[in-house]
């Protein structure tokens, strides 16, 4: 296997593990909490 | 040129179809539409691929970028692993082909770039500085401002999102204010900001391919890093290839593709593979190594 190849792989591992790990800290509920709020400075307003 | 070796490439040229289903896919939620809210489900624990606002009336998904600037702005304690993971993931699987297939304003930009005239502006003067400039707003305005420039309170705010993001502008601030009276009475200073960098980015889309994708798009710099390592990669054929430069003549980013197949400006839409007379690139998304890859070859020819 080329090593450009296995760059892909340990990419891969690597995002897939720090999504896990994000999970089990909850860091998908602070994204959750951000999003359904009504974001204000992105849509210009403060 | 061998006819029957000429392919058709159906993905790309659908191109257009797959950026406005997948746009009008994740932007679907119609109540938003109906009642000027969002959508406020735990399906928004997720991040889009593309540069989509989650403050748009229909999103579905959380906006990577938004969600990146308000991690490092202390709404996560420590490392921020779910969305910078998110970001690996989707970069190491497909690279910028979330640029070219699966933005909403990257689709935007390209119905702008169809508006006459047809000669449009190849490159500007200091194109190669320009094209470093969304380096410089990824980690000034995404990382260290909303990092370390915090408040009152020990929180920071999303800069890019706050100064610059035209999709927050165009796909939930256009649509949330016309539908919502109460933030239409609090208009400031800086929605006319907002407003005057979305304007300049369409115009400018209308007169160069894809403006904002090239010079300012954070989430596209942190995809074109992985271009190179991505597992969906553009190939050269070096038995087919001629260096004739059709490729870079029809790239819309005027990539010298036939030289760096995978560059971090190239955001995949396919142009380059469609129009090579000698059938000399391809998408490919295998990991086999050099052996089969050669013996594919003495296959094909």
């Amino acid at each position: 296997m080329r090593k450009r190849s296995i760059y892909t792989l340990v990419l891969l591992a690597v995002g897939l593990a720090f999504i896990v790990i994000g999970a089990v800290k909850g860091e998908a509920n602070a994204v959750l909490q951000k999003a359904i709020m009504i974001c204000m400075e992105c849509i210009g307003l403060g | 040129m061998d006819k029957k070796k000429k392919k058709n490439y159906p993905l790309f040229k659908a191109r257009m179809y797959i950026q406005a289903c997948w746009t009008l896919i994740t932007n679907s939620y119609a109540s938003g539409f109906i009642n000027g809210t969002i959508y406020q489900g735990n399906v928004k624990s997720i991040c889009v691929p593309g540069l989509n606002c989650y403050s748009c009336p229909g999103a579905w998904g959380a906006c990577p970028m938004g969600s990146l600037q308000n991690a490092f702005a202390g709404r996560v304690s420590g490392f921020p692993f779910y969305v910078v993971g998110t970001l690996i993931t989707i970069g190491a699987l497909c690279g910028r082909i979330v640029c070219g297939f699966l933005c909403p304003f990257g689709w935007i930009q390209d119905l702008f770039f169809k508006i006459p005239p047809k000669k449009k502006v190849r490159r500007l003067p200091g194109e190669k500085y320009l094209r470093k400039l969304r380096y410089v707003v990824l980690v000034v305005m995404c990382i260290i401002l909303p990092l370390f420039a915090k408040g009152d309170i020990g929180v920071g705010s999303p800069w890019f999102c706050k100064w610059i993001c035209p999709s927050g502008t165009m796909i939930g601030g256009l649509p949330l204010i016309a539908l919502n009276e109460n933030l239409r009475s609090v208009l400031g200073w800086l929605f006319t900001w907002k407003m005057f960098v979305l304007v300049v980015i369409l115009v400018g889309s209308v007169l160069m391919f894809r403006p904002f994708c090239r010079y300012l798009c954070p989430l596209g710099a942190i995809y074109g890093l992985m271009n190179p390592v991505s597992l969906v990669r553009i190939k050269v054929s070096k038995s087919r290839c001629t260096s004739c430069g059709a490729c870079q003549r029809a790239c819309g980013l005027d990539i010298p593709v036939y030289k760096e197949p995978n560059s971090d400006d190239c955001i995949r839409c396919g142009k380059c593979i469609t129009v090579c007379p000698h059938s000399a690139l391809k998408m490919d998304a295998s990991l086999r190594g050099r052996r089969k890859r050669r013996s594919a070859a003495r296959e094909e020819a």
